[in-house]
């Protein structure tokens, strides 16, 4: 595979220590229209996976432990 | 035909629904309720719980019909003379005549809309003509509650599917669809005795002015793969040169938005506070006021709250950061835009195609029928003009209810293997290859060329220039690769991207007229000309598997329409003070 890396601020980050996708809840994966998160295998959290953000905020809405933080991508900012 | 499908997953419905936004849900439930021993299967891109133009609910009716503010022959008249008079009447007079028991109907769920002192529907004042507006200050919980409805009606949802391609039968009728799942990649083959496509808009046509891929003023996650389906399986398609553009808040893509801050008080206008329309409903006409004040010394173009009172604004900010798009207030926070103080400049969106602001899509009649037997289209994606969340609520009903009964007499048509096959290559093409072109960099340069050659106003040499590269691209479309199912998602919207631009392009050529204000300004024919093309533009997929066009004439109209009013829409602007 030859693709570079191309980096971006992700707008969407989760605080590690509020976030209970290690006991099993995946509400923010399930609600993102555009699919782009995912449960990390190492540490159990959910993190972005995929710079394909609509900035809708389900995800910062429906979170029980309100983990989730969306800001407006960079670009657009 | 077991061992020629190989491993996929095949499974029989009477009733498939493609797409669990808006229209679909209501589809899905409708058909069911008509006939609740039918196996209805709907199918989504996302999750059924958040998921299309409305994911984050809707801040209101745009085109309510309530008796006492407007009649269904009312409304049909306004929105025959918004669309320049190319319309199918029966379907506008259809939605027209089920719209407020629609309202009812959600109310009963728990829908909650504005009402007065009395309890009645506190209708609002945005259109031309007539009052269609009924607010949702707390229309955040749509999906939930339609969700609530599916599971109660046991429909059968499939979240994460991508319908990719349409099965059709040797007498062309409608068969079945394949999809593919976009976390496993797994192919799904699905024989249904009918379809109702209801896939949203195509909002990832044009290139946001940003340059991100996902600032869309839709829901991204419709990429106009409902167009591309219909396309592929001979349906119709119909005026497809009257695109979508709206007036948003620059950057941000969203809208700011007129029909919420209207009723308030609030008015687009120009960098000198002034009032340059009289009226700001989303039409072509409007649009291209708009662009003439943008190309002017007067420009840009504001959304103007700052002279209302401060409770006014609380109330109107109580509704925009909480509904539709909620991050709104974020972005404003951001720059320090405070609507007490500051005007908020407005743009000029990418293009798209959607029903739900303009006239574009999958051609319909009044029972949501396409030119495919069994096959129907409801929502952003039909051909029913300014639609809306109400007119894809109301036209779904209407294709489930159809659906049903067309089900009831017909039985499964027999699969071709061969489509079956081809769509099995077509789509696992990207994950065999392990080197090539990644989607959003195929993507980017077709959406860039969009704005580049097709954004309006048009002219033909750029066009054609677009032609040429988009057949390029299409070259191109093998060398896709994802290296895992959610980039092969990504890819197969690719194809569905391309296909609406190509289809952009040969529409947009054919008609040599202008019409629609901004939505389709040809250089080379500023005018209008009824007496060539008071007609739809039909587009569709001819024997050599190319897109062709031809005109449909537009029928009698069943509501007529007075001469002295079909311009109304023509006379918007106000003439600058000196």
């Amino acid at each position: 595979m030859s693709f570079a890396e191309n980096p971006s601020e992700f707008p969407v980050t989760v605080d590690p220590e509020k976030c209970i996708a290690d006991k099993g809840c995946t509400i923010c994966v399930d609600v993102c229209p555009l699919d782009v998160l995912r449960i990390h295998p190492e540490t159990g959290k959910a993190h972005m996976k995929y710079d394909e953000c609509w900035y809708c905020l389900p995800c910062e809405l429906d979170c029980p432990t309100q983990a989730i933080a969306v800001s407006i991508p960079y670009l657009l900012r | 035909m077991s061992q020629n499908l190989d491993t996929d997953s095949v499974f029989d419905a009477d009733v498939l629904v493609i797409g669990g936004g808006t229209a679909g849900p209501l589809a899905a439930y409708k058909a069911k309720a008509a006939n609740p021993a039918l196996r209805v299967v709907l199918l989504e891109k996302a999750n059924v719980k958040r998921s299309g133009a409305i994911a984050i609910g809707m801040d209101g009716l745009n085109n309510a019909v309530v008796p006492g503010f407007a009649t269904p022959e009312q409304y049909v008249r306004e929105i025959t003379i918004a669309n320049d008079g190319i319309v199918y009447q029966k379907a506008l007079l259809a939605y027209a005549e089920r719209s407020f028991d629609m309202i009812r109907e959600l109310d009963q769920w728990g829908v909650k809309f504005l009402k007065d002192e009395n309890g009645d529907f506190d209708v609002k004042k945005v259109h031309h003509l007539g009052t269609y507006v009924l607010p949702m200050p707390e229309g955040g919980s749509v999906k939930k509650i339609l969700y609530r409805q599916l599971r109660k009606a046991q429909v059968l949802i499939s979240n994460r599917f991508m319908a990719t391609r349409l099965l059709t039968a040797k007498d062309g009728r409608i068969a079945g669809a394949i999809a593919v799942n976009s976390r496993s990649a797994e192919l799904l083959v699905i024989r249904a005795k009918a379809v109702i496509l209801a896939a949203g808009a195509a909002g990832r046509l044009g290139l946001p002015a940003s340059g991100y891929l996902w600032g869309t003023y839709e829901n991204p996650a419709n990429s106009g793969d409902g167009y591309a389906l219909a396309f592929h399986a001979g349906a119709e398609l119909t005026n497809l040169e009257c695109f979508q553009i709206n007036p948003l808040i620059k950057d941000y893509n969203g809208p700011a938005c007129a029909y919420v801050g209207g009723p308030f008080g609030a008015y687009t206008a120009n960098s000198r506070g002034e009032r340059f329309i009289e009226c700001d409903y989303w039409s072509g006409q409007m649009m291209l006021e708009f662009y003439r004040e943008l190309q002017s010394g007067r420009g840009p173009v504001f959304l103007k709250f700052d002279h209302l009172a401060p409770e006014t604004i609380a109330e109107v900010e109580g509704i925009l950061h909480k509904v539709e798009r909620p991050s709104r207030g974020q972005f404003h926070a951001g720059r320090g835009t405070d609507y007490r103080r500051d005007m908020v400049e407005m743009h000029i969106s990418e293009i798209g195609f959607c029903s739900g602001h303009s006239a574009s899509g999958v051609w319909v009649d009044e029972f949501a029928c396409t030119t495919v037997a069994g096959l129907y289209a409801a929502g952003d994606m039909a051909s029913v003009p300014h639609n809306y969340m109400l007119g894809a609520f109301v036209n779904g009903a209407i294709a489930g209810e159809h659906a049903a009964e067309f089900s009831r007499d017909s039985d499964l048509a027999e699969l071709d293997p061969g489509q079956i096959e081809a769509e099995r290559q077509r789509t696992r093409a990207p994950l065999r290859n392990a080197t090539g072109l990644p989607a959003n960099q195929v993507e980017y340069k077709i959406r860039r060329f969009v704005n580049d050659y097709l954004q309006p106003p048009k002219s033909p040499r750029k066009y054609e220039i677009a032609q040429k590269r988009f057949a390029e691209i299409r070259d191109d479309l093998k060398r896709l690769v994802a290296r895992d199912a959610h980039e092969l998602m990504r890819a197969l919207e690719v194809h569905s991207i391309l296909d609406c631009a190509e289809m952009a392009a040969a529409a947009s050529l054919y008609r040599k007229e202008s019409r629609w204000g901004l939505y389709h300004h040809r250089l080379d024919y500023p005018e209008r000309d009824d007496d060539e093309w008071f007609c739809h533009v039909q587009l569709y997929k001819d024997a050599s598997g190319a897109i062709a066009c031809r005109k449909r004439a537009v029928d009698p109209y069943i509501i007529p329409v007075e001469t002295a009013e079909r311009d109304a829409y023509d006379r918007l602007r106000i003439l600058a003070r000196n």
